[in-house]
């Protein structure tokens, strides 16, 4: 019980405050490290406010103070009960090489299953317009691909002038934010318990599927192959990805055969999801830049076998990078490996 | 109006609590970002205008791909630079925490702020304002994904004594053994109770003010019980503003430095 409370204050005040310092100091320099004997001071610092607290609880006066003091343990509590790894420095080219590749691996399921979606919908788009052509306006509803695909490549093959002369950057970067947005929201709408991914993923494979089967259908497979090949080896798998992603989060949200309560399980989760969502984004631009550069570009101006073989080469070592990379280092992935054990029994 | 608490309690024993934000203060705080995005979004549009100069083209793809670099990249860069905070979170005082009480990871922020393309379907936040209405710890579905929650630190106003407590003799100061005792067994609401009615007594009707500092004054006698000599020709009113200026005069007296940010 606290008789003098100007006298409790006054005295436990400097502990007060040299926590406080202490904490400023790990919050402004992340990558500082404490000694043994400053992490033995900051446990006993934390464990005697933490007791003025409990002191000053129930103690009717003195809102500021107790306020003060919750903020000041929380803080303090937040520092030493973390066990999650701190990231002290980002490499770039390990993420990219190691860290991503690596993520994909592991979740690979989640990326066949998304890939299963998108296969569905594109046989479903192809069969739709196979049998009913009228519903091309319904399946396709882009203006620039209501035309007839025969009279489109005539005109393609036939044109003088670049159409994006000028325009290719903006083209581009259009082309890049707007995926790129597509596939944040395909990841989003895993919270949907995965209906909204899979219906986006069911969508975009509809309107590929419905593409390929009017193109093919008019005798144009060679030009499909090279207008789409360059940009969308690349594109399509992002926006896959962005659907594993999706389909890990609601995973994660549903939890089948899991009893591990949801935290966890998000918890669990959430550095993935942003490692494979930056992917996404770094294949986007990838694709973005290829769309706006080259696959508008077709013969006499670019040969179609060379947009084709591009197309294949770059679709092989997207294979070759997703299957391969970082595999002979840490197979399982740093953070598969380090969960803490305080956090898997929590 | 919705008040929920975070509660957390230490491996030690210690429970802490901080206040959750409402849908509404969360809202004001993003109106708030969306007038800074906007803002930067003008500066960034001037120097567009430099570039058309030299490529209508290229200035164009600077513009749109500097809108979506911005209006995604700035919760995250606030949040994490400033943890857990934004622009309009800081007017507010909302902070972003992890909602065990964990330090705050960048994977989380990231995470949190992604998601609001869910969130803010179909327009105005509407799916997230309606489903951190609905959840018990008000949170949206960013927060769900990211173990987060968004905390309020209201600026606690010093209740203005002076017009109070007029400097009379207190004779319950007499007993500082049994001040000290009251200051314990009242709860921090007992005491808000007391002081709010001495604030508000010249609203009362003139029955209801005695009979609600007689009450008071009941109850607060029940928890410490004073020598006669102490309490004995204290009118209730006078008797609940003893108990007040015991309970919080000790601080304001002491001319105690501020601690706290």
């Amino acid at each position: 019980m606290i008789i003098d409370l100007q006298r409790f204050v006054a005295s436990e005040r400097p502990c007060w405050a040299e926590l406080e310092r202490m904490l400023d100091k790990l919050e402004q320099e992340p990558n500082a490290r404490m000694s043994l004997e400053q992490i033995q001071r900051f446990q006993i610092l934390f464990e005697r406010t933490a007791a003025d607290l409990a002191k000053l609880t129930t103690f009717s006066s003195e809102p500021e103070t107790r306020r003060y003091l919750e903020h000041l343990v929380a803080r303090a509590y937040g520092e030493i009960h973390e066990t999650r790894e701190r990231r002290r420095r980002i490499f770039p080219l390990r993420w990219f090489f190691e860290t991503l590749p690596q993520t994909f691996r592991r979740h690979v399921r989640a990326f066949w299953l998304s890939l299963a979606i998108t296969l569905a919908g594109c046989a479903f788009g192809a069969l739709a317009l196979s049998l009913d052509p009228e519903a091309k306006s319904v399946l396709m509803p882009f203006s620039h691909l209501q035309q007839d695909p025969a009279q489109r490549v005539a005109q393609e093959e036939k044109a003088v002038t670049d159409r994006l002369a000028g325009n290719k950057s903006s083209f581009s970067t259009f082309l890049m934010t707007h995926n790129t947005k597509v596939s944040i929201l395909t990841l989003a709408m895993g919270m949907t318990w995965g209906v909204g991914t899979v219906v986006l993923l069911f969508y975009n494979g509809v309107i590929l599927g419905a593409v390929a089967a009017d193109y093919v259908a008019a005798g144009q497979t060679k030009f499909l192959l090279g207008w789409l090949l360059p940009h969308g080896v690349v594109e399509i798998p992002a926006i896959l990805i962005a659907g594993q992603a999706g389909l890990i989060l609601a995973g994660a949200l549903i939890g089948w055969g899991s009893r591990v309560p949801m935290r966890t399980r998000l918890r669990r989760v959430t550095g993935d999801l942003v490692t494979l969502i930056f992917g996404v984004g770094l294949l986007l631009v990838w694709a973005g830049f290829i769309e706006a550069f080259l696959s508008q570009y077709h013969e006499p101006v670019v040969p179609y076998f060379a947009k084709i073989a591009f197309g294949l080469v770059e679709l092989l070592l997207l294979i070759l990078y997703l299957s391969f990379s970082g595999s002979g280092r840490n197979p399982l992935g740093v953070r598969e490996a380090s969960v803490p054990v305080q956090e898997a029994a929590r | 109006m919705k008040t929920a608490t975070l509660q957390i309690r230490t491996p030690e024993g210690i429970v802490f609590s901080q206040s959750l934000a409402g849908p509404v203060t969360r809202f004001l705080a993003w109106f708030v970002d969306v007038s800074c995005v906007l803002a930067i979004m003008v500066c960034v549009g001037y120097l567009a205008v430099v570039l058309a100069l030299i490529s209508s083209g290229f200035a164009t793809a600077f513009y749109t791909l500097a809108y979506f670099v911005i209006s995604i990249a700035y919760g995250i860069a606030c949040e994490w630079g400033w943890r857990g905070q934004t622009v309009g979170k800081r007017l507010l005082r909302l902070r972003v925490v992890d909602a065990e009480g964990l330090r705050l990871q960048f994977n989380q922020v990231v995470t949190r702020n992604l998601l609001r393309f869910i969130d803010a379907l179909p327009v105005f936040y509407f799916v997230g304002g309606v489903v951190c209405w609905l959840h018990p710890r008000c949170q949206r579905l960013g927060d769900i994904a990211a173990n987060t929650l968004v905390i309020r630190n209201p600026r606690l106003l010093e209740p203005d004594l002076d017009q109070l407590l007029t400097g009379k003799f207190n004779s319950l100061r007499q007993y500082p053994h049994l001040a000290a005792r009251l200051r314990q067994n009242l709860s921090p609401s007992e005491a808000a109770l007391g002081l709010q009615a001495l604030l508000r007594r010249d609203e009362f009707e003139p029955v209801a003010r005695i009979e609600l500092f007689a009450a008071l004054a009941e109850h607060f006698r029940a928890k410490v019980e004073f020598p006669p000599e102490a309490t004995d020709g204290i009118a209730d009113e006078q008797y609940v503003r003893n108990v007040v200026d015991v309970i919080y005069r000790t601080r304001t007296d002491a001319k105690l430095e501020r601690v706290g940010a």
